[in-house]
């Protein structure tokens, strides 16, 4: 009995390059770490993350109080909240990130399908909202409709799918042309089809490093509203309003503004190097 | 050339009107009213103050009078600071924010481009990992962290600038700022011009270049440096963008009067029509600036222009 030959699949290919950007997995070992705690880590404090210790008010960071990374102004405990921050970001950038992949995919590979007058209205509309200042549309969002975190998720999702829209509806055009597209046109299968099960599946690698490069913006974009005020609201909290309290009060509480803020820096860096890696890894025309 | 431009101009006016109405529907459909406070107006008062401003008309006409006044130029009062008008507010801030914002993307520039350049020379050298490390720290840390560490170090430790304040802009008060807006432009710039850098240096040309015995320098200078640019000069759009949203945060944090702090505080007192009136002014400036882009690009590169 011969034993089959293995086949080199591009993830696998792919899978063996990343690992070898030390770089791309320091950055997931790290990551991996940040995610632990984040989950984790509030249950292993005696403190609740709006519990008020009223004998330690704007605290340094110590071992015997059981305040590890100090208190803040009003003496919370900023070890829990910086992790409880930390849930909500993430939160927030995941589910944000989902709502933008869903939008972009259906859209580009729609778009870049169908071809045509269709493609060239739908990618008209991608430009038009390409041009406007985004930020700005996200803040009126939540100035007119309130501070609420499902709409914080839905507004940054609706207004980050213009990128993945282009990409994919540029993958697609390049698939099209492929022979499988033409097997499955001739042997019958319908448009939705074709787009749901073979399109859509082979731009998964582009799309997948896109992800890891729009979570980081859309955390960024949500620790930006709450450092203004105007994302998540009391008493929960997110890296970008404790950054925001912390900057405060830094001149005589450093620790509230450097905990939170090394942990926010530290996470975008992580997945800004996952991201790059895995652009290497799945093009490696530009390998070193 | 000529045509392009007119093509392209024509082109910003379907963005510049979804803009318009976006949020003009946006602002009437939100829950809550400009005067709603914390105790109620008496009714006669509440229809009076609607009459003024009218709006107790019916939603279209609002939005054609709205789109009249704009045609001439006027957002509007302000509803929150009842003295002045948007107009004013703007102009009181704008010129602050062109500053700050401007010297911030010509210190991208000239720094991102120079880094880039370097690093691609010098491509999976110790310098160009270096380089890219650090561009690579400075799209992780957001701005709202780097200026309260940089205000941390340069202004409370080691007292050599201020913490804030503007006073008229002078230098002094300016470089924090500047630094804090301009990092993150430095790094993606340098980025882009590296990888681009990198493509061209590969390329035929180049090689003929360098086969005629051009000195280095030349190759670079002459041949290299202009296509290289052309990414970078798309970039140039999205890059303004991210300056001004970034001077809105920049603004608060170092206390500087110019347009960003008045849209935050617009938006923290519900001000519809300031923070409307700023909305649309960014937008059409990005617009604006954007078919200034588009037509540096063709300038620069001749095959987009018969496309």
């Amino acid at each position: 009995m011969t034993t089959p030959t293995e086949g080199r699949s591009l993830w696998r290919d792919a899978l063996e390059r990343l690992r070898r950007n030390r770089a791309a997995v320091a950055a997931a070992l790290l990551l991996l770490l940040i995610g632990l705690l984040v989950a984790f880590g509030p249950s292993l404090s005696p403190w609740e993350f709006d519990q008020i210790d009223w004998d330690h008010i704007s605290a340094p960071p110590s071992l015997a109080t059981g305040h590890w990374f100090g208190t803040d102004g009003v003496g919370r405990d900023l070890f829990v909240r910086t992790l409880q921050g930390g849930r909500i970001s993430l939160l927030v950038g995941l589910a944000a990130t989902l709502v933008s992949l869903i939008i972009g995919i259906a859209w580009g590979a729609t778009a870049g399908y169908l071809g045509g007058r269709i493609d060239g209205l739908m990618m008209r509309i991608v430009d038009i909202l390409y041009a406007m200042p985004f930020m700005f549309f996200v803040i009126l969002l939540m100035v007119f409709f309130g501070r609420n975190i499902l709409l914080i998720f839905v507004a940054i999702g609706a207004i980050n799918w213009l990128d993945m829209a282009r990409i994919v509806r540029g993958q697609t055009l390049v698939l099209k042309q492929k022979p499988f597209i033409e097997a499955a046109v001739a042997s019958g299968s319908t448009t939705p089809r074709i787009v749901a099960r073979h399109v859509v599946p082979n731009l998964l690698g582009v799309v997948a490093v896109y992800v890891t490069l729009t979570i980081p913006q859309v955390i960024l974009v949500e620790s930006f509203l709450s450092f203004l005020g105007l994302g998540v609201q009391e008493p929960a909290t997110s890296w970008g309003a404790l950054v925001n309290e912390g900057a405060q009060e830094m001149e005589s509480a450093p620790w509230s503004l450097l905990f939170p803020a090394a942990f926010l820096a530290a996470t975008l860096f992580c997945f800004n190097f996952i991201g790059d890696g895995l652009r290497d890894a799945l093009d490696p025309r530009d390998r070193r | 050339m000529l045509r392009y431009s007119l093509k392209r101009l024509l082109g910003a006016i379907p963005t510049l009107l979804v803009l318009l109405t976006l949020a003009f529907f946006m602002m009437r459909l939100a829950p809550g009213g400009p005067f709603d406070g914390e105790k109620s107006l008496p009714p006669e008062i509440q229809a009076n103050l609607d009459r003024k401003y009218h709006l107790d008309e019916p939603l279209w006409r609002q939005y054609g009078r709205y789109l009249w006044d704009l045609l001439h130029g006027d957002f509007g009062p302000s509803f929150q600071y009842r003295d002045y008008s948007v107009n004013e507010l703007i102009a009181s801030g704008f010129p602050v924010s062109l500053r700050l914002g401007s010297i911030s993307i010509l210190l991208a520039l000239l720094v991102g481009l120079a880094l880039g350049t370097l690093a691609a020379l010098r491509q999976n050298r110790p310098a160009d990992h270096r380089i890219m490390a650090l561009a690579m720290t400075g799209i992780s840390i957001p701005n709202f962290v780097l200026a309260p560490l940089l205000i941390l170090l340069f202004a409370v430790h080691l007292g050599w600038l201020p913490a804030g304040g503007w006073e008229g802009g002078r230098g002094r008060n300016l470089v924090l700022p500047v630094v804090t807006l301009a990092l993150p432009q430095i790094a993606y710039i340098a980025r882009l011009m590296r990888g681009s850098m990198i493509e061209v240096l590969r390329g035929d040309a180049i090689r003929t270049a360098r086969a005629k015995g051009l000195p280095e320098r030349t190759v670079i200078l002459r041949h290299a440096l202009k296509p290289a640019l052309l990414p970078v000069v798309s970039f140039l759009g999205p890059a303004t963008a991210a300056v001004i949203t970034g001077s809105v945060v920049v603004e608060q944090i170092f206390g500087i009067p110019g347009l960003g702090r008045h849209f935050v505080q617009g938006a923290l007192n519900r001000d519809y029509t300031l923070v409307m009136g700023v909305v649309l002014f960014y937008g059409a400036l990005v617009v604006l600036l954007n078919f200034i882009v588009d037509l540096l690009y063709a300038a620069l590169d001749p095959r987009v222009r018969y496309r």
